[in-house]
Formats: C-alpha cells, sequence, structure tokens
C-alpha cells in the first residue's frame, strides 16, 4: 500500500508572552491509504496541534518551526496558503469535537454544505445542490432536501456531527481528520456515528486520522495507534500491539489506569502525579517524574524510538534495559542505547 | 429505634418523584417539561447507586431534587427514616447531603482562597467555636483528598482540574456528610487523573462510611465504583439492579443497547462485539412519546408500548424493570 502522508520530525510551538511552548515535539509517522490511525493522550499531548499541523490551521501565535509533511509526495511545510487552500476541505478535511459551535447558526445547512463543493470542484449550483442532497443521504440525514433549508440550531447534536461530516467529505478527501468527534456525544449516538465513519470509510477507501483520549474508541476504529504524551510520540504500532503488548511505561500506565467490567470492586492503578508543564520541559524523558520505574538515565536524556518488532516501535528505555538484562542487546558504556528486539 | 431497624432502613428513600419545569411556549403559554417523572429507589447505607443515561434523561434532574435545589413538584423524600418536610428538615438535611459538581472550572468561585472555598460550609451551618478550630477542620479535609497545607491560600485558578475536583470534594465533606451526590465528577478530567479521583471517592467511602449517588455517563466508570445501578431515560427509571446482574443481564431494551454502544478498550473484543445500534435521537422531553418513553427507538415496541407506561416491576430478587415485553425481549 502506498504512503499517504509523511510527517518527518515536525516541531510546532506556540510563541506566548511566557515562552515558547513546544506543543508538538519531534512527531514523525506515516499514514498509508485507507488505513485508521488514532492519536491518543491526554489534553496538552499535542494531539490535535499535530492535525492542526497537517491541516495549517494553527492559532496566531503557532508555528511549524521545523520539520516535514508530505501529502502524496507534496511538501506541504512552507507551501503556502495558496496551495493550502487546495489542500484543506479538498485533499484533507477535519471535523471538530463541538458539532455545537462549528457550524454557522445564520446560514442554513444547504448553504453550508455547498460552500465547499462550489470552492473546490467546477459544479454549478443546481450540481452542487444535487451532490450536497447526496452527501446527506449518504449520513444517514432523513428527508435531506427539506434538512437543507433548515437552520444548525435545528439538528440535535447527533445530527450536526452528521452534517460535519458530509461537509467534511463532500470533496472525496483522501485524509478525514476527525477531532475528537464524538466527545461530545451520548454513548448511543456515539456508536452510530463511529459505526457510520467506519461503513463511509469502507466504502469511499479514505484514511482517517482519529484524535482521541478515549482508548475504547481507539480499540474499536483503529488500525494503527500513536500514544503521545507532552508532545512527542511515546510509542506506536498497530492497535493490537499498543493493547496487547505496550512497551512504554505510560502506555501501560494508561492502560491499567482504565476502569474495566474487569475492575469492579479493586482499586484502580492510577498514573501519579500531574502532566508536565510544557514551558518547563525536562531534558530527559516527559514521563520521568511520573513513572514509577524510571532510572537515573530516564532523567538524563530522552529515549529515541526504537523498533521492538516490524508492527511496533518505542522510546522508552525500560526496553533497553529488559534487552540488557536478557542479553538481546549489548551496551557500550561510552554509548548507550541500541536496538531492542 | 431499635439497633435491627436502623440496618433495615434505607438512608435515602425517594418515592415517585416529579420535577416540572415550566417551558415558554409562544407569549402567554408555558407547557411543563417533565425532567423527572415519577421516579423510586432507595440507597442504603454505605451503598453506592450509579445512575446511567444519556444526556436530557433527568439523571441530574434527580440529584439536584434530592438535595431540594430545586423543589420538588411531586413526591416523598425519606432521609434515614424521616420524611423531609419543613424548612428546617431540609436544612438539616444539607447539612448531611453534599454535591460534587461535573465542571471543577465553574464550580469553584474564582475569587476565593482554597481556605475559604473549604471553610464556607463550616461558616454556614455554625461547625466551629473559634478560628482556629476552623483552620484546623478545613487542613484536615485538605488532608482527607490529597492537598497539602501550602495550597490553602492558594486560588483556585492554581491549580489542575484533578486538584480543583479534590477541592470540590473537599469542600463536599466539610460538613461531615452522609450522603454525597456525585454528578459526573471525573468526566471533565484526563483518563490518568480520572483514576486517582475514583480510587479516592472509594477510599473516602470506607474512611468515613459515606453513601453515594454516582451520576455519570461514562457506564465503565459507572460500573466500577458502583454496588447497584439505574438507568433512566427521559425521565423515567427503566432498569434497576446490581451492577454486575445489569451488566450480564440487561432486561431493558434501552439498557442493552446502552450497554453494548460503549466503546470496550481491547480490539479483539471491539472486533467480536456485536453492538445494538440505536436509530434516532432521544425525543424532546416537551414531547415525550405516549405510553412507554423508549418505544419510538425500541425494536420490540407494539400497540400496548403505545398505550400504557410499563410499571416499574422487580421481575428477580432486586432487578427491578419497566419494560411490557421483558418476556418475549429475554
Amino acid at each position: 500500500m502506498s504512503t499517504l502522508l509523511e510527517v518527518r520530525d515536525l516541531h510546532t510551538s506556540f510563541f506566548t508572552d511566557a515562552g515558547e511552548v513546544k506543543a508538538v515535539n519531534g512527531v514523525s509517522f506515516f499514514l498509508d491509504r485507507g488505513k485508521v490511525l488514532g492519536i491518543v493522550g491526554e489534553s496538552g499531548s499535542g494531539k490535535s496541534v499535530t492535525a492542526y499541523s497537517i491541516m495549517q490551521i494553527l492559532a496566531g501565535t503557532g508555528k511549524i518551526v521545523s520539520g516535514s509533511i508530505k501529502l502524496d509526495g507534496q511538501e506541504l511545510v512552507g507551501a503556502g496558503e495558496s496551495v493550502m487552500r487546495t489542500v484543506r476541505g479538498n485533499k484533507v478535511s477535519i471535523i471538530f469535537q463541538d458539532p455545537m459551535t462549528s457550524l454557522n447558526p445564520t446560514y442554513t445547512i444547504g448553504k453550508q454544505l455547498m460552500e465547499a463543493i462550489l470552492l473546490h470542484t467546477d459544479r454549478n449550483r443546481k450540481q452542487a445542490w444535487d451532490r450536497a442532497v447526496e452527501m446527506l443521504r449518504l449520513v444517514n440525514v432523513n428527508e435531506p432536501e427539506k434538512r437543507m433549508k433548515q437552520y444548525p440550531f435545528e439538528f440535535s447534536g447527533g445530527m450536526r456531527q452528521r452534517v460535519m461530516i458530509a461537509m467534511a467529505l463532500a470533496c472525496e478527501p483522501d485524509i478525514l481528520i476527525a477531532d475528537e468527534p464524538t466527545t461530545a456525544l451520548d454513548v448511543t449516538i456515539q456508536a452510530q456515528i463511529l459505526e457510520l465513519m467506519k461503513s463511509l470509510q469502507e466504502e469511499l477507501g479514505m484514511a482517517i486520522i482519529m484524535i482521541t483520549h478515549d482508548l475504547g474508541v481507539v480499540a474499536q476504529m483503529c488500525d494503527e495507534v500513536i500514544v503521545m504524551y507532552a508532545g512527542s510520540i511515546c510509542e506506536q504500532g498497530t492497535a493490537d500491539e499498543i493493547f496487547y503488548n505496550p512497551r512504554h511505561e505510560y502506555t501501560k500506565g494508561l492502560m491499567r489506569s482504565i476502569p474495566t467490567v474487569h475492575t469492579a470492586g479493586t482499586k484502580l492503578k492510577p498514573i501519579t502525579g500531574t502532566p508536565i508543564d510544557l514551558l518547563n520541559m525536562p531534558a530527559g524523558c516527559p514521563f520521568a517524574s511520573r513513572c514509577d520505574n524510571a532510572m537515573k538515565i530516564c532523567l538524563r536524556s530522552r529515549c529515541e524510538s526504537m523498533v521492538i518488532n516490524a508492527d511496533h516501535k518505542s522510546g522508552c528505555w525500560m526496553n533497553v534495559k529488559a534487552g540488557v538484562e536478557d542479553g538481546s542487546i549489548t551496551v557500550d558504556i561510552s554509548e548507550e542505547g541500541g536496538e531492542a528486539q | 429505634m431499635t439497633e435491627n431497624m436502623t440496618a433495615e432502613r434505607p438512608l435515602i428513600d425517594v418515592r415517585d418523584l416529579k420535577e416540572y419545569f415550566d417551558i415558554n411556549v409562544g407569549l402567554f403559554h408555558t407547557k411543563p417539561l417533565k425532567a423527572v417523572d415519577g421516579v423510586s429507589f432507595s440507597i442504603k447505607k454505605g451503598e453506592t447507586l450509579g445512575l446511567v443515561g444519556e444526556s436530557g434523561c433527568g439523571k441530574t434532574t434527580v440529584g439536584r431534587t434530592i438535595l431540594h435545589l430545586y423543589k420538588p413538584t411531586g413526591g416523598e423524600i425519606w432521609y434515614n427514616g424521616k420524611k423531609l418536610e419543613s424548612k428546617e428538615d431540609i436544612k438539616a438535611f444539607r447539612k448531611k447531603a453534599t454535591m460534587v459538581f461535573q465542571d471543577p472550572y465553574s464550580s469553584l468561585n474564582p475569587r476565593m482562597t482554597v481556605s475559604d472555598i473549604i471553610g464556607e460550609p463550616l461558616d454556614i451551618h455554625g461547625m466551629y467555636s473559634n478560628k482556629k478550630e476552623r483552620e484546623e477542620r478545613i487542613l484536615e479535609l485538605m488532608g482527607h483528598v490529597g492537598l497539602n497545607s501550602e495550597h490553602a491560600s492558594r486560588y483556585a485558578h492554581e491549580f489542575s482540574g484533578g486538584q480543583r475536583q479534590r477541592i470540590g470534594i473537599a469542600r463536599s465533606l466539610a460538613v461531615e456528610p452522609d450522603f454525597i451526590v456525585c454528578d459526573e465528577p471525573v468526566s471533565a478530567l484526563d483518563v490518568s487523573i480520572q483514576a486517582q479521583v475514583i480510587n479516592m471517592f472509594d477510599e473516602l467511602q470506607e474512611q468515613l462510611g459515606l453513601t453515594y449517588l454516582f451520576i455519570a455517563h461514562d457506564l465503565l466508570v459507572v460500573r466500577h465504583i458502583s454496588d447497584r445501578i439505574a438507568v433512566m431515560y427521559l425521565g423515567k427509571m427503566v432498569e434497576l439492579a446490581d451492577a454486575a446482574e445489569i451488566y450480564d443481564h440487561p432486561l431493558h431494551p434501552y439498557s442493552k443497547s446502552l450497554l453494548s454502544a460503549v466503546p470496550v478498550p481491547d480490539p479483539k473484543e471491539a472486533r467480536a462485539n456485536k453492538r445494538i445500534v440505536l436509530t434516532g435521537d432521544i425525543p424532546s422531553p416537551l414531547n415525550a412519546p405516549s405510553g412507554c418513553p423508549f418505544r419510538t427507538r425500541c425494536a420490540y415496541a407494539c400497540d400496548r408500548c403505545a398505550e400504557s407506561m410499563p410499571p416499574f416491576e422487580e421481575v428477580s430478587k432486586g432487578h427491578f424493570v419497566a419494560c411490557h415485553r421483558t418476556a418475549e425481549v429475554n
């Protein structure tokens, strides 16, 4: 399968009065056509900023400092606004968390749906109308012709999110970025939307980047998973590898701390402490201060991402420790590190 | 009263609770919005009752009405074997029953220091004889929730979400309550912080013998913390049973779909899981369907469901359900 999106060593910072906030700090990943990639992390981990960097829709003080984002071989960093306008909504679309505020309350649904179609395709108004109706039908909105003339306030939360999806997919993008698309919705509505996204993805063959903090949503939707903490990737791999063979202390902590059907009557094992302040990043691993197994080296230097197996990469010194203990890694004292097996 | 009776008696007994809000429709007309419509349940001392349902189902209103933050439209609330009627009853009850709110950002006054926030209930109920006693009590409460004494003079904005929720919990513990209504106390928190706060609720319950009404929409959190779980839909209670029982053998079609819709954090289980995806949205409580409120989205609905609301019946020991077709569905 061909690589559709290639992000290499992306650094995005916000330049605030208090100093530079390194929101994304050296993120690299690939996304193949037709795959669903999940990015998980807590608030402030940089998962949304990574997505906004791809779209280049960062807030005023935010800037891509360095790195490369290639879409279908085309470099997007430094490409300029005119190029980005052909990318946004056309090749890469985004849906946001809050369907209540992402639609303009003063325009009809139809007008908002047709905007993207008129902008990116050479359809006339009549054809754009038909396409918009077709899209509403695709996302299971009843009576689409009537709904086209209604305003957002006449739609429920789940319906608005359907409209957002219809809008995002109207130009048949290669990539759909979904930033917490179901967080604001109820469970039964969440199930409807996730089901819809999955079936549309199979039908249209697009790739999805699913940004969420909900490991349940990831388990249900994603082929591949990236776990982020404090602006960098802890661990990435296939969903099965991440869930059943986590190789980073943060991921392990996360998996232990979530309540499941089996934890009733027992104590949860939370990750202690609070997330770090992005203005004062430590020299070593950003998770070290909350990690139960932190070693001296974790405080001194950050572990590079290492290959665990073909489907799995992780940046945690614990893997090196395990490797040294079972003899699969030999460490030269002057130069620590190596490939974990 | 004998020792035996106290053990048998529920701490909180809610009987046919109703809470209607008047909503303006047109210029001169109002229409009752039946937020809670005839809900009955009881909670034993030291127990945690989980209350789940989707937004607009009335679960928060139940919590607030029990504490008389809203005046009940109908029904009775009994505390410790005594019906709450007079103003004095309610004031005394509020000393024994408190609330933890969902949003730790808006439920703390930004102009008050932590020690004033926690001290306010003590002031209202006159629970100290001198300033020193007040200080000591505040520090003791902060210790309960894992805050340090140096935090006392700071303002709420200086804290993270998890720590703010701790402040909110300390405030609710100030009056030495028996009963706490926890309204979505962890849903605004990050996953890694959620577990810390959930464990704290557990530990406080063990230490202080608290009774909780735990309202949440995250069913895995509710399953973890609750002894029994009640499911609400459009102002009505549709099912109530032991936590394990309701998870393993849900009887009401709504509970079934609600539970199957929960995303399980396990890829293999998620792939194998057959979800019952409901069609449509919750109807507006202003135009609730006749009979069973769930019938418009229910796969098993029949004529009888439109005619009358099914009674809330005990089908096996401690397992209550309101469905005409329990026998056929299961």
